[in-house]
């Protein structure tokens, strides 16, 4: 049951051959088992799954079930949901149960979904490694003195150990797709103001989007069916006809453009996953695609101008965390200012706190027109790079991640090698496009390989199709770390 | 020496929605400490902020009427600072592209001197940009500690700023009494400065005549127009004696303690906050349509300035009067009702309602939304008035009635037997009384001593109980003295 699909489970969970409540539980028994390995869940709440799962029984008892109805799926802990502990990874908020459910919670809880539990993640999404974390780091499943990547760690562990078949995740900067390269699972951030962010934790609030992380495309697009709609909550939601990502999965790929920008495969690139990138590549071909060389001249800026304005926002956002109104706030304190600098301080991580004083720095009277406004133009110019691009392709290929998940610790002490983890995903949420990724292979040391698949504006559907049919004939998205198979 | 005063204003306007700028909570005032306060108002983490558009159409009313440029498109910005009644650590509000631009405002100043006479002026409106307003922070009722209270926390405001166009305390008391009729006469906001719905900020510097701009010392939060004179004047002295003791003024945020009369400062420029201000990346830029702007003015009311002119054109009336009886949107709204139970009464409508309504509504201590008399009411006592039923001092008993124990004016004329008498044969055969009575003073007149006219006029309306008609007394007067 472990291996099977969304929709084979949907489709046993309909027909009675198990039920939700069995089905959660099973997957509950399978967390206590191998989650202390992985650190992948910050809180878990068995009698709340449960209760779902029961109401799910319910409703597939009455006929009313639903494509999702009664399977358990991980949240990402940066989602508020009703009654939930909802950390964002952070001590700041190591108390902060949410009165209320984010949009996607929602949108889940409507379909009859149970929530299986908050996955662990970089704090306040801050971070490529989950090592920020204020509740431990996540553990690599195919290697456990490996970090699992991030800030999407947690969710992404827990599918590829298959602790659960599906989990949400957000990506502002790579968190959703790096994570899933690591971990060798597919993962799809998509078009910004696809899915709202109302109830999502923001970090920065013009490139955050949330999605949805499984193992195959085909269980992306279900999710991702679930995830999306307008929200009149969320200003940046956009009105969009529905349409069902689902349905392009089948299609040949003949005739299909894939760009490949040269920028993706210069220097920076280790050699094996540069390797299992062109192997991929090679894959399409057989598959009836073209390759067409592009450029995007201006991604080489997108990790310098992610820093000027991800802290910024960061900042900004932030600073509701102030112990006055909820979550941690310092135990002994002489005034107001006192107050407010000791709980920030306690409350906040290293990584958090550098980007904090990067954003208050980069927004300063006299340095806002040098970075910010800066930044501001040459973000435009890479969203423009991919305009051009797509004039001559239909969808962009490359690496999700320079390397393959690298050792705990490793790159602790260097916060610019961890940011350039990201120096393949970054320009896309810069350019507030579709990106996704999805097993192509394995490294030197039998780490898993992404392949990056970057579309259009709302080119998800065909984004999907493409994934699909290279998972079709490949089996990495089915491959399982060794040694955690568990009790199946 | 002479000096010269400059003064500019920044007004806060609550915009009369009934819910938040960003949020569907209420903004109903005086509620039980955070009963308004919604996951936005709180800013629980997660939660995002959504514009309400009645705060928009009434930020373009006030653009339509102060002739201001209305920006296409506006920027709504972060500004940054930590204040425990501040739940998101930002205030939300616009920087550099507000939704309203340059505008104008005609005051019409009463000078506090005696002798000089009212003027009217221009004041130029630098912008006014939409806001969001804090909570309050509650000292005094929590031993050592101070509690919060977020129901305001989200309320809209619109912020006017004005040019330093003002050179004394009563023309910027004319201007924000100007401001504080316009934005109720547009019904954009219901003025309540108890309540904090209309709060001034004042920026006081003076001068030599021809100098620079002096230093500015900003007076914040005054709440009342008698309040802003008299911190004013107080700060405009301190300013003078401060420099011609040979100090210097530095630019800092002032309160003004109305126990004491006195400014004090609250801050100094030293430790002025740096905002960080930068575009809200949670709301799109606001985008106003021409179409928008249409529909908008359609629902505006007729302006003072249009309403002085037409009853100045049309109804003939003074420019001073119309000026008064624009004084607010009620009044004006009062006078044009009146008007539509005696038309082509224009100027006894006016003279009555700037006369004796003010008058008594001012001793009563109400405004015109609580005068006790309609206007039907007093449309008909005029009617009784201008068809000679009663005379002016018959119609001021009558209005006293009313205004009083209520009821009609024909009513009240009845019950008090107030109806004039217009029976030129009962007036002649009482004139002709007096003129036996008084052959002596009857004797005077004729000799020449006009004065003592006025003598039989008092003493016939007198015999008449006050009910001669006085034209027709006149003429008879006038008839039967000439002999």
């Amino acid at each position: 049951m472990f291996e099977s699909s969304l929709r084979q489970q949907g489709d046993a969970l309909r027909a009675k051959k198990i039920s939700s409540v069995e089905l959660t539980q099973l997957y509950l028994d399978r967390i206590a088992a191998l989650n202390p390995r992985l650190n992948a869940f910050i809180t878990l709440n068995q009698d709340m799954s449960l209760a779902q799962a029961h109401k799910a029984d319910a409703r597939l008892a009455s006929g009313q079930g639903d494509l999702l109805t009664g399977i358990p799926i991980a949240q990402k802990d940066i989602f508020c949901a009703k009654g939930w502990l909802t950390t964002c990874g952070s001590k700041m908020l190591h108390n902060f149960v949410s009165p209320y459910d984010a949009h996607i919670i929602s949108q889940f809880n409507n379909a009859g979904a149970v929530n299986l539990g908050k996955t662990n993640m970089d704090e306040f999404a801050m971070g490529s490694s989950n090592e920020t974390s204020h509740y431990g780091t996540v553990k690599n499943p195919w290697d456990t003195s490996r970090v699992p990547g991030g800030s999407s760690g947690g969710s992404a562990a827990t599918v590829a150990a298959r602790l659960c078949a599906a989990a949400t995740g957000t990506d502002t900067g790579g968190s959703i797709r790096q994570p899933a390269a690591l971990c060798g699972i597919s993962g799809l951030k998509p078009t910004y103001g696809l899915v709202s962010r109302y109830g999502m934790i923001a970090f920065a609030s013009s490139l955050d989007q949330a999605g949805p992380m499984a193992r195959s495309a085909e269980d992306l697009a279900l999710l991702l069916n679930t995830m999306v709609g307008f929200d009149e909550r969320d200003s940046t939601s956009l009105q969009r006809e529905v349409e069902d990502y689902a349905c392009n999965l089948n299609k040949p790929l003949s005739g299909l453009r894939i760009g490949l920008p040269k920028e993706f495969f210069a220097d920076g690139l280790d050699n094996d996953v540069a390797q299992a990138v062109e192997t991929a590549i090679a894959e399409y071909k057989n598959l009836g695609a073209t390759i067409i060389d592009i450029t995007l001249p201006n991604s080489r800026l997108s990790v310098p101008v992610y820093y000027v304005l991800a802290p910024a926002e960061a900042s900004s956002n932030l600073s509701r965390f102030d112990g006055v109104r909820y979550g941690y706030r310092a135990p002994e304190y002489t005034d107001l200012a006192d107050m407010y600098e000791k709980s920030r301080s306690q409350g906040f991580g290293e990584e958090v706190k550098r980007r904090i004083m990067i954003g208050t720095y980069v927004l300063s009277h006299g340095y806002y027109d040098a970075y910010y406004l800066q930044a501001q133009k040459i973000r435009r110019l890479i969203a423009q790079d991919f305009t051009e691009a797509y004039k001559h392709c239909d969808v962009i290929m490359g690496p999700t991640s320079p390397s393959t998940a690298f050792k705990l610790g490793e790159k602790g002490d260097d916060p610019v090698q961890m940011y350039l983890s990201d120096i393949y995903t970054i320009a896309v949420n810069l350019a507030g496009l579709p990106g996704m990724s999805i097993p192509c292979g394995f490294g030197e040391n039998n780490m898993p390989v992404g392949l990056q698949i970057i579309g259009n504006y709302f080119d998800e559907a065909r984004m999907l199709n493409v994934a699909h049919q290279y998972q079709l004939a490949t089996d990495w998205h089915n491959r399982v770390p060794q040694g955690l198979q568990g009790n199946e | 020496m002479t000096w010269e005063i400059v003064i500019g204003l920044e007004v806060h306007a609550q915009l009369s929605t009934n819910t938040k700028i960003f949020s569907g909570a209420s903004t109903e005032y005086g509620a039980e400490p955070n009963t308004q306060a919604d996951a936005v108002s709180i800013a629980l983490p997660g939660v995002l902020p959504v514009l309400n558009k009645g705060a928009v159409e009434r930020a373009i009313k006030f653009g339509l009427a102060t002739g201001s440029h209305i920006a296409e498109r506006s920027v709504f910005a972060r500004k940054n600072y930590f204040y425990p009644d501040l739940p998101k650590g930002y205030q939300i509000s616009q920087f550099d592209l507000p939704v309203v631009g340059q505008g104008t405002l005609t005051i019409h100043v009463e000078p506090l001197s005696g002798n000089a006479k009212p003027y009217e002026k221009l004041v130029r409106i630098t912008r006014a940009h939409l806001e969001e307003d804090a909570g309050k922070s509650l000292h005094g009722d929590f031993q050592d500690m101070t509690g919060i209270d977020l129901n305001r926390a989200g309320t809209p405001l619109l912020e006017i700023v004005s040019e330093p166009d003002m050179c004394s305390a009563a023309e910027a008391v004319a201007y924000a009494k100007a401001l504080h009729t316009l934005v109720r006469w547009i019904g954009i906001c219901d003025g309540n400065m108890q309540e904090g719905s209309f709060r001034c900020d004042v920026n006081v510097s003076v001068r030599k005549p021809g100098a620079e701009l002096g230093t500015r010392r900003e007076i914040k939060n005054l709440n009342s127009f008698k309040f802003m004179q008299q911190a004013i004047d107080y700060e405009v002295q301190w300013q003078i004696d401060t420099i011609e003791n040979g100090g210097k003024i530095h630019q800092a945020t002032i309160l003004f303690n109305p126990d004491t009369g006195e400014t004090r400062a609250m801050r100094s420029k030293e430790d002025a906050h740096d905002y960080r201000y930068f575009p809200d990346p949670d709301l799109l830029p606001l985008e106003i349509s021409q179409q928008w702007i249409n529909d908008v003015r359609a629902t505006l009311p007729e302006l003072p300035k249009a309403k002085q002119a037409r009853y100045v054109n049309d109804l003939g009336l003074s420019a001073y009067d119309a000026s008064l009886l624009t004084a607010s949107r009620e009044m004006a709204d009062f006078f044009e009702a009146v008007l539509g139970v005696v038309p082509a009464q224009a100027k006894i409508s006016a003279n009555w309602i700037i006369g004796e309504v003010s008058a008594q509504l001012n001793r009563d201590g109400f405004d015109m939304a609580q005068c006790p008399i309609t206007s039907q009411q007093l449309g008909g006592m005029l009617a009784r008035i201008t068809d000679g039923t009663i005379s002016n001092s018959g119609a001021k008993e009558v209005f006293r009635t009313m205004w009083a124990e209520g009821g009609n004016a024909d009513a009240i004329i009845e019950t008090k037997g107030l109806k004039q008498v217009s029976d030129s044969g009962a007036i002649e055969s009482l004139v002709d009384e007096i003129i036996l009575a008084h052959a002596d003073k009857v004797a005077e007149y004729r000799s020449g001593k006009d004065k003592l006219f006025g003598f039989f006029v008092g003493i016939a309306m007198k015999a008449s109980k006050g009910k001669a008609n006085p034209a027709q007394l006149n003429d008879i007067l006038k008839k039967k003295l000439a002999g």
